[in-house]
């Protein structure tokens, strides 16, 4: 039997054209190709799951890529270390994390699936100049936009506060670029031109009929905005003063930084455990999208 | 056009449409967040290049100098030099093996391929200070990995972290990162392209590799494109890498090692804002120019 | 223009804030807005009264026993409160110093500031003189060579928080091992090093890829005076005979591969520094509180001894690291904030600090005989404050670093880091370095020779 799950689902969403229901079947010379790739993805992070094991002791005395054989399994204790330590104030991190990320990448998604979309179906003054800007502007290295942006939002007052690392995610170029070729492909302009005719308004025509439409190219780029917000460093590290509001990873950095510091306590087993927790709960959200992926994909095949 | 093409948008948006500002609330929105966040600090960033703050004598207007300074400074062009390597050597490799797998994973032939479009996309999800921890580890030559590698086999493997090696050593990390990134986006856009249309190839008797080429390839072309412009953006602004590895290896990885990591070493060390804008401003052109001839070759042929 | 009006303007509404503090009588009000360097005046009773009324401090600081010391100071004084913010380690945390400078907003009252670095904002008057605050007062309660490290020019720019004498830590174990004399010279170092890479090519005498912070403090401690500063005059000659001292003796110990090319702060540091393969760590006396945490397995194996000498019998030490804490000029609640720089930094707060780990700058607490007494359980029971404590007394005066040592500091693996890992030499790299921070320094404005 090869024939898994996914194969099953995906036959299901292919269009009904007749006669071509012959199975693929799987290779193995290709499976074992891309678990080669697969392999070279992982094993680094493998590291990060053994290591998140071991004691702050059993890491620098211990052959990184194994178990710390003589050492005590510490996995239970370094989770709890992690959630208690200075406070707990990791949940609170955590909890900043998602709240930058839900408001970010979702705002970020929302903006691009509205803007791609408007590029896509409509034809605008100005609509030529959009992308050219959009790509000019990203070609300026953001380090050094760091300051100016720091001095103008500090003159706006938005430094310190979440806004200040919110509304930078809120641009997402690449979701834009995304979004304007999904809604390219995937949303017939005579069903719009239909609906038009119906004398719905464009944005409720937009939110019934071509969000669902567009919807694996939604999931899509919420998913590369999510994994955007969620590694944003840089800026929450200049606009951020205040613990209590930082991300996940300025917060990460901090604890690593410490043990660089005169008389600071080295934290490695945490960092190396809160970051193993962090990309967990990345892969969980990223499954979790998978679903609406599929689901996605079969309501984009209605345009054929 | 017979193909759905994902090329780039320009050139898919054939049809004519009746002109007015309609569009623009749908686009608006962006607009005025992207302003805001990118429009302004650009601006920002071009007047404060026209300036120069000294510890000694303060604020002074200086016009263009910061700029004729950038244009001499050997420090900012062998960056440039630096990253136009990484350029040139790195991402074509990168893209290659992304679109392999993504086009292995579309071909439905894969045992548990939710697995591998999982799992080869999850390095982009590492925060880059764990990064430098797993990165630190795997290139120790001492009691990392390869020096582990060293004892076992008794060799000696070169160090990666020694000057000659290091910009490779970073092409390693950033294909490890990125491989999965560009994957799920060649990956989205081969999942539009209607089944039926290779299906009914394949009943024509095409060969997979006829299909690839025939029909796979070109309907990504848009794809194909725009992820190598972002991956020449993200060459020309290499930071994160360099910026974790100097850690490890301070004298491999200079300040000024990429134009971005010299505008951040100008700005945070040197107190330099005005200067570290110039450079900032320079790059912008050259990346600019860059992506601009890719994209015209891009949309010619493929 | 624009940016300084306001700058006049927060200068002057720091003034009110402080006239505000101040309480009644006092003479607290500084001569004039624009020059910060004059600095505010503030008397003792001001500062009493400060406390006393409470009030709201906003602090930028590292420091990790801060936070038991600020919570020892916010017992005494109930009606002050602090915020106590970590908003970054070292140069991360100038940054947005100045940034928060620049922008005028958000400017802390008080700011962790190492030595090293407290010249630059001396200069760039982002600090207040504490002269005006009484503090040339206290010149007695801390060791000279951090009280020679905040001042600048004629002021005083920061009360000394912790100090760096600097020891040689060895590990003694693998001494022992290799029937090694402990090294009271730098040529005996340099024949141990000898001796023990050749009976175990796994082991080093040290670790090192070039660090800047490690090569001036050799140099201090060689009686080396590079820097030269007068006002907005600098100088750097790496080269003078004592400096030289240093390089030569190092060049030695690149070139026949004695130190091991591993960075400090890294994973294969503490790995080192745990199963034996770094033998010795010359650094400040700050260095056990990161033992214990950061390579506790190397407990009962580590010693102190005083820094190897340049002429045999000599007693000549230097100061490695540490930092001070200044006041913000932009800052608020003046009184008030010198208040809890001489508490934490002077007062009641320095034990709380050395009880939780930290190395004082304060002679009281340093010739305290508890604190000589201390005996340390990784050293295995040595009482390695006494090393400690005489290497502060002989901690050579004079040294000043520039006022760009950030900037200078930051490029050094750019130029003399070359010698680590290629043919340059050590002086070829240390002369780039020279020539390069004077660059920057005349850049800057200043006049360099």
């Amino acid at each position: 039997m090869t024939t898994t799950l996914s194969h099953r689902s995906e036959d299901l969403t292919d269009v009904p054209a007749p006669a071509t229901k012959k199975r693929r079947r799987g290779s193995i010379l290709l499976t074992v190709l891309t678990a080669l790739v697969s392999l070279y993805a992982l094993v680094p992070l493998a590291y990060l799951v053994i290591n998140s094991t071991k004691t702050q002791q059993g890491l620098f005395t211990s052959f990184g890529l194994w178990f710390d054989d003589g050492g005590h399994f510490a996995l239970w204790d370094n989770l709890r270390e992690t959630f208690t330590y200075q406070d707990g104030i990791f949940l609170r991190w955590l909890g900043n994390t998602a709240l930058y990320t839900v408001l970010g990448a979702g705002g970020a998604t929302f903006f691009a699936v509205l803007a791609g979309y408007g590029l896509a179906k409509f034809d605008f003054p100005g609509k030529r100049g959009v992308f050219a800007i959009v790509i000019g502007a990203v070609a300026v290295p953001p380090t050094a936009l760091a300051v100016p942006t720091f001095l103008m939002f500090s003159k706006m007052g938005l430094t310190n506060t979440p806004w200040a690392v919110i509304i930078p995610s809120l641009v997402a170029p690449f979701g834009l670029y995304l979004m304007w070729t999904f809604s390219a492909q995937a949303i017939p302009t005579e069903m719009l031109e239909a609906a038009r005719m119906d004398g719905a308004s464009e944005m409720r025509t937009f939110f019934r009929i071509s969000v669902p439409l567009l919807a694996p190219g939604i999931v899509t780029t919420l998913l590369f905005t999510m994994v955007a917000t969620m590694n944003n460093y840089f800026l929450p590290l200049i606009m951020l003063k205040n613990p209590d509001w930082y991300p996940l990873t300025v917060g990460l950095n901090a604890w690593n930084a410490q043990a660089a510091t005169a008389g600071g306590q080295a934290v490695f087993n945490l960092v190396i455990t809160a970051s193993l927790i962090t990309i967990i709960l990345l892969l969980a959200a990223f499954l979790l999208l998978q679903r609406y992926w599929q689901s996605g994909l079969a309501a984009g095949s209605v345009k054929e | 056009m017979a193909v759905p093409t994902l090329a780039a948008p320009p050139a898919a948006v054939r049809r004519r449409r009746r002109r007015s500002f309609r569009g623009w609330q749908f686009v608006g929105p962006f607009m005025i967040v992207f302003a805001l966040v990118f429009l302004a600090p650009i601006a920002y960033s071009i007047y404060l290049s026209l300036f120069r703050n000294r510890l000694i004598g303060g604020n002074a207007f200086v016009g263009l100098d910061n700029y004729t300074q950038a244009l001499t400074d050997p420090n900012f062009w062998s960056g440039v030099g630096r990253v136009g390597l990484f350029l040139v050597v790195q991402v074509p490799i990168m893209l290659f093996l992304a679109l392999l797998v993504a086009l292995s994973i579309d071909s439905g032939r894969l045992y548990g391929k939710s697995f591998f479009r999982v799992s080869i996309f999850l390095p982009y999800a590492v925060p880059a200070v764990v990064a430098a921890l797993i990165w630190g580890f795997m290139y120790g030559s001492q009691f990392g990995l390869v020096g582990s590698l060293n004892d076992f086999f008794n060799v000696t493997l070169p160090d990666p972290l020694k000057p000659s090696l290091i910009l490779a050593s970073i092409g390693n990390i950033t294909t490890w990162e990125f491989t999965g990134y560009n994957m799920l986006i060649f990956y989205s856009a081969l999942q539009v392209i209607p089944k039926s249309l290779y299906e009914s190839a394949e009943i024509d008797g095409a060969s997979q590799f006829r299909i690839i080429t025939a029909i796979k390839l070109p309907a990504i072309r848009g794809a194909l494109v725009i992820a190598t412009i972002f991956s020449i953006i993200g060459s020309f602004q290499l930071f994160n890498e360099p910026a974790i590895l100097r850690g490890l290896a301070p004298n491999s990885i200079t300040t000024f090692f990429t134009p971005n990591f010299y505008a951040y070493s100008l700005t945070f060390s040197g107190q330099q804002f005005n200067y570290a804008a110039a450079v900032a401003v320079v790059m912008a052109v050259i990346t600019m120019i860059v992506a601009y001839v890719v994209q015209l070759r891009g949309n010619r042929e493929f | 223009m624009l940016k300084s009006i306001k700058m006049a303007a927060i200068a002057s509404a720091a003034v009110v804030a402080l006239a505000a503090c101040g309480g009644g009588g006092g003479d607290n009000s500084s001569s004039t807005t624009g020059s910060a360097a004059s600095g505010p005046t503030v008397s003792d009773a001001d500062v009493q009264a400060a406390l006393t009324k409470g009030g709201t401090l906003n602090i930028w600081a590292w420091e990790p026993t801060l936070k038991q010391a600020t919570a020892a100071f916010e017992k005494q004084y109930p009606n002050v409160h602090v915020n106590l913010v970590n908003a970054g380690t070292g140069d991360k945390q100038y940054t947005a110093l100045q940034n928060a400078v620049a922008a005028g907003k958000g400017v802390p009252d008080i700011a962790q500031i190492e030595y090293y670095a407290l010249p630059q904002f001396a200069i760039g008057k982002a600090l207040d003189n504490l002269t005006g605050f009484g503090a040339a007062n206290l010149k007695a309660d801390f060791t000279p060579g951090p009280w020679n490290s905040v001042q600048n020019g004629g002021g005083i720019y920061g009360l000394p928080m912790d100090s760096g004498p600097m020891a040689l830590y060895y590990n003694k174990t693998i001494f022992d091992k290799y029937k090694l004399p402990v090294p009271t010279t730098w040529d005996q170092y340099l024949d141990d090093a000898k001796k023990l890479h050749a009976a175990d090519p796994k082991a080093y005498i040290t670790n090192d890829t070039g660090d800047a912070g490690f090569v001036t403090s050799m140099m201090w401690q060689a009686g080396g005076k590079p820097y030269t500063v007068d006002g907005t005059n600098v100088g750097i000659n790496f080269a003078d005979p004592n400096s030289a001292k240093f390089t030569a003796l190092w060049q030695q110990l690149i070139t026949q591969k004695l130190v091991a090319p591993i960075t400090s702060w890294t994973d294969q540091w503490f790995q080192g520094m745990s199963n034996g393969s770094i033998a010795t760590l010359a650094t400040g006396a700050w260095m056990p509180a990161n033992f214990v945490t950061s390579a506790p397995s190397g407990s009962g194996q580590w010693r102190a001894a005083p820094l190897p000498q340049w002429t045999a019998g000599g007693t000549a030490s230097a100061e490695n690291g540490g930092s001070s804490l200044a006041l913000m000029a932009k800052g608020a609640n003046k009184a008030l904030a010198y208040g809890y720089l001489k508490y934490v930094n002077d007062g009641d707060g320095v034990q709380v600090r050395i009880d939780n780990g930290a190395f004082p700058a304060t002679t009281k607490q340093i010739n305290d005989p508890a604190f000589l007494n201390t005996e340390f359980k990784y050293f295995g029971g040595q009482k390695a404050n006494e090393i400690f404590s005489k290497s502060a007394a002989d901690v050579l005066p004079g040294w000043t670093y520039l006022p760009t040592q950030v900037q200078s500091n930051s490029i050094f693996n750019d130029t003399a880091g070359k010698a680590y890992v290629s043919g340059t030499s050590l002086a070829d790299g240390l002369k780039a370095w020279q020539d390069q921070s004077l660059k920057y320094a005349s850049d800057q404005g200043f006049t360099t020779k």
